[in-house]
């Protein structure tokens, strides 16, 4: 197929299309709007063969899905902010239903104030939902992120929702070269879906149901189960899509230059790269640093941060959005992760790019120093600060 | 003696956990004799996600998907979309929601899938409150009524909102059929699902479900109570196509509302003026439909032409 110029959202759409998704249903909302929007040309054209439902809002559009998964249908939405908290209740409905479904959340600030900038306080908000989340840092990943993950959540020994999430504007509205595999290799990694659903036509069937506390545990530790098997699956289809693909996607904690490293610094989505940018110049300046990007955050890879903090003696997180009370949702993850460990290093929790705030290489050098002088743990609002020590507003 | 006319095919099975004299009951028992076993019901919560029985175990003789209560519309697209891409086009896909689940808190999924064109049945089972939760009034509680929420007590009268109007938001989305169904009428009730599967778009029922711990009238009165409902013109039974009413049940002179007021404990207290504003406003109903019926008995031009290339009507085979 060869490369197009696609941003994050035409990358969603374009994934959709090879994943061949037989029922389309959404609301706009921006700044996921593009990518429905491109759904709504490719199912006009015949490009893509669909049933694409113009619903009335996200809660509908996430009901639309679950109901069409249930009678076996391979289903696609997309979401952003307040579309994705209206859709919480029936986050909850997907997993439980266990239904194999793929939504793409494009991360932005939640209102008030109305801030349509990146942020990940919507998705974060959803982490305790039974939904895997993954959170890639270009549009290349996005791609090959949406392929695997219909190819995970529809595995017979998994059965759970995947969102797939991209930065508000800095992917979603960002041009790049997207290698499009051929529709030939898709259809090989991503059989048509197994129409062993349960509900069929003529079966006396019942999904969702009603049960005291004498099933209900069941019911909730088979969620857990499934939970607890998405690592290991996820290890076998990226393998399986970098055979077909030639790009490995990495697994769910993606190192680098963290050998040696005095300090490392985790990341979500598209602040990494930018991080990667700056331990090569820390690097060179004798400074020996590390990042790792965080792609998977549910089910949350304890083994893997383990393994990375073994040799490191400081680890700083840097979330985009915060838990109020507590600190940024991903360094709460980590240090619950490292109790226990023998020896383990300091967690500082960094919070930068907050409701779109840009986070360069001067901020993450910042980030960076802060993380090599002192083993604080945070939260420090990196937004707030100036070289000074100012703190400014606005 | 006449011939039966309901299909003997039992869809739903005793062993369901519904109370003796449940009006919703009766009404699912006759809407799956109407549509035969290729139908898939999505119930949101309600009285009858409790009936169905809990897991592992089903009330049910089709495949039943329970929803969130205020997403029973959207549940329904979901499902037709779902058979339209794998080629089930001969599956009945029914919504069958309460009062609340439908007039209030269903209210936008309802519109949505009725303006989207859904090609589904959707049913509210009107039992006039919040049952399952142990009666609290909706927007479908009666006027004047009594419920754990519209006490009776001092200056307190019970409901003081009349009933919302159900038929008349629906008929203002002109779906290809809309009628009023009532168990206490088995013939005409099963004769409208009949009617109503043959056709392609949107469909509605608003059926009448007595509840007797909820009306606090005694269970074995359900039969009785839901004739007086119809033959008062508390609950007429009509049905519209294609902006075309129809009466299905006429009466000469409607009965005393008296009748129906007083076998029920909800409307104990009504004093005479109040019983004087339930008979009028059955009376005003009744000539409104009658008015509209000869208003409408000529065929009005279609309001909506089907777009090209849209399906033919459902063949009327029920498996």
């Amino acid at each position: 197929m060869g490369f197009k110029v696609l941003s994050g959202n035409g990358a969603q759409a374009e994934a959709a299309r090879l994943a061949r998704v037989q029922v389309i249903a959404a609301y706009p909302i921006t700044p996921q709007t593009t990518i429905v929007e491109a759904l709504a040309d490719m199912v006009a054209s015949g490009e893509l063969k669909a049933q694409y439902v113009k619903v009335e809002s996200e809660h509908s559009a996430l009901q639309v899905c679950l109901s069409a998964a249930a009678l076996g249908a391979r289903t696609y939405s997309a979401t952003s902010s307040q579309g994705l908290l209206l859709m919480h209740e029936l986050l909850h409905w997907a997993s439980g239903q266990r239904t194999p479904m793929v939504l793409g959340v494009v991360n932005r600030a939640v209102a008030p104030p109305w801030n349509i900038g990146a942020d990940h306080a919507d998705t974060m908000s959803q982490r305790d939902t039974g939904w895997i989340q993954f959170y890639p840092e270009s549009n290349q990943e996005v791609l090959d992120t949406v392929l695997t993950a219909y190819r995970l959540v529809e595995d017979p020994e998994i059965r759970l929702p995947a969102m797939v999430t991209e930065d508000a504007f800095y992917l979603s509205h960002t041009f790049e070269p997207v290698d499009v595999p051929d529709p030939k290799v898709v259809d090989t990694f991503l059989p048509p879906k197994d129409a062993r659903a349960i509900l069929r036509p003529g079966v006396v069937s019942r999904l969702g149901s009603f049960t005291g506390p004498d099933h209900y545990v069941d019911f909730r530790h088979q969620v857990a189960e499934a939970m607890d098997r998405v690592l290991p699956k996820l290890q076998e289809v990226e393998s399986e899509y970098a055979r077909r693909s030639g790009r490995d996607l990495g697994g769910p904690l993606v190192g680098y230059r963290t050998e040696d490293a005095d300090a490392v610094l985790l990341t979500l989505g598209t602040i990494s790269t930018t991080a990667r940018g700056v331990v090569d110049e820390l690097r060179s300046s004798g400074q020996k640093v590390g990042m790792a990007k965080l792609r998977v955050f549910r089910p949350f890879p304890v083994e893997a941060v383990r393994a990375l903090a073994r040799d490191v003696s400081r680890l700083g997180v840097l979330d985009r959005s915060f838990t109020f009370g507590s600190s940024g949702p991903a360094a709460s993850e980590v240090r619950s992760a490292l109790y226990g460990v023998p020896s383990p290093p300091s967690v500082t929790s960094f919070l930068a790019g907050i409701g779109g705030r840009d986070v360069g290489p001067k901020d993450l050098h910042r980030v960076f120093q802060a993380l090599l002088s002192s083993r604080s743990t945070g939260p420090r609002w990196m937004d707030l600060e100036t070289d000074g020590g100012v703190v400014v507003h606005g | 003696m006449a011939k039966l006319t309901i299909p003997r095919e039992e869809l739903m099975y005793s062993g369901h956990a519904a109370c003796p004299g449940c009006g919703p009951a009766l009404a699912m028992r006759f809407l799956l004799k109407g549509l035969g076993p290729r139908t898939v019901v999505s119930v949101p919560a309600s009285c009858w996600s409790v009936i169905a029985t809990p897991y592992p175990t089903t009330a049910l003789g089709v495949g039943m998907l329970d929803n969130a209560i205020e997403a029973t519309g959207a549940s329904i697209s979901g499902l037709r979309a779902a058979a339209d891409a794998l080629g089930l086009e001969d599956l009945n896909v029914v919504g069958f929601a309460g009062d609340g689940g439908t007039a209030d808190i269903g209210l936008q999924s309802l519109s949505g899938m009725l303006e989207r064109r859904t090609d589904a049945l959707y049913v509210m089972y009107d039992n006039e409150a919040y049952m399952n939760t142990g009666v609290q009034r909706s927007s479908a509680t009666p006027q004047g009524a009594w419920t754990t929420t519209t006490p009776v007590a001092g200056e307190a009268r019970g409901k003081l909102e009349p009933k919302k109007d159900i038929m008349a938001i629906v008929l203002a989305h002109h779906p290809v059929y809309a009628a009023t169904l009532n168990p206490s009428f088995p013939e005409d009730f099963v004769r409208k699902v009949e009617r109503a599967r043959g056709m392609r778009g949107p469909r509605f029922f608003h059926v009448y479900a007595a509840c007797p711990p909820g009306w606090r009238y005694d269970s074995d009165q359900t039969i009785e109570l839901g004739k007086l409902a119809t033959y008062t013109g508390i609950f007429p039974l009509y049905e519209v196509e294609n902006g075309q009413l129809r009466i299905t049940r006429r009466m000469g002179q409607l009965k005393p509302v008296e009748d129906y007021l007083a076998a029920q404990g909800r409307f104990r207290h009504f004093s005479p003026e109040e019983v004087r504003q339930v008979k009028e406003q059955a009376e005003a109903r009744w000539a409104d439909l009658l008015a509209r019926e000869k208003a409408t008995s000529t065929p009005a031009p279609v309001r909506e032409v089907p777009p090209a290339g849209a399906p033919a009507p459902r063949p009327s085979a029920t498996t």
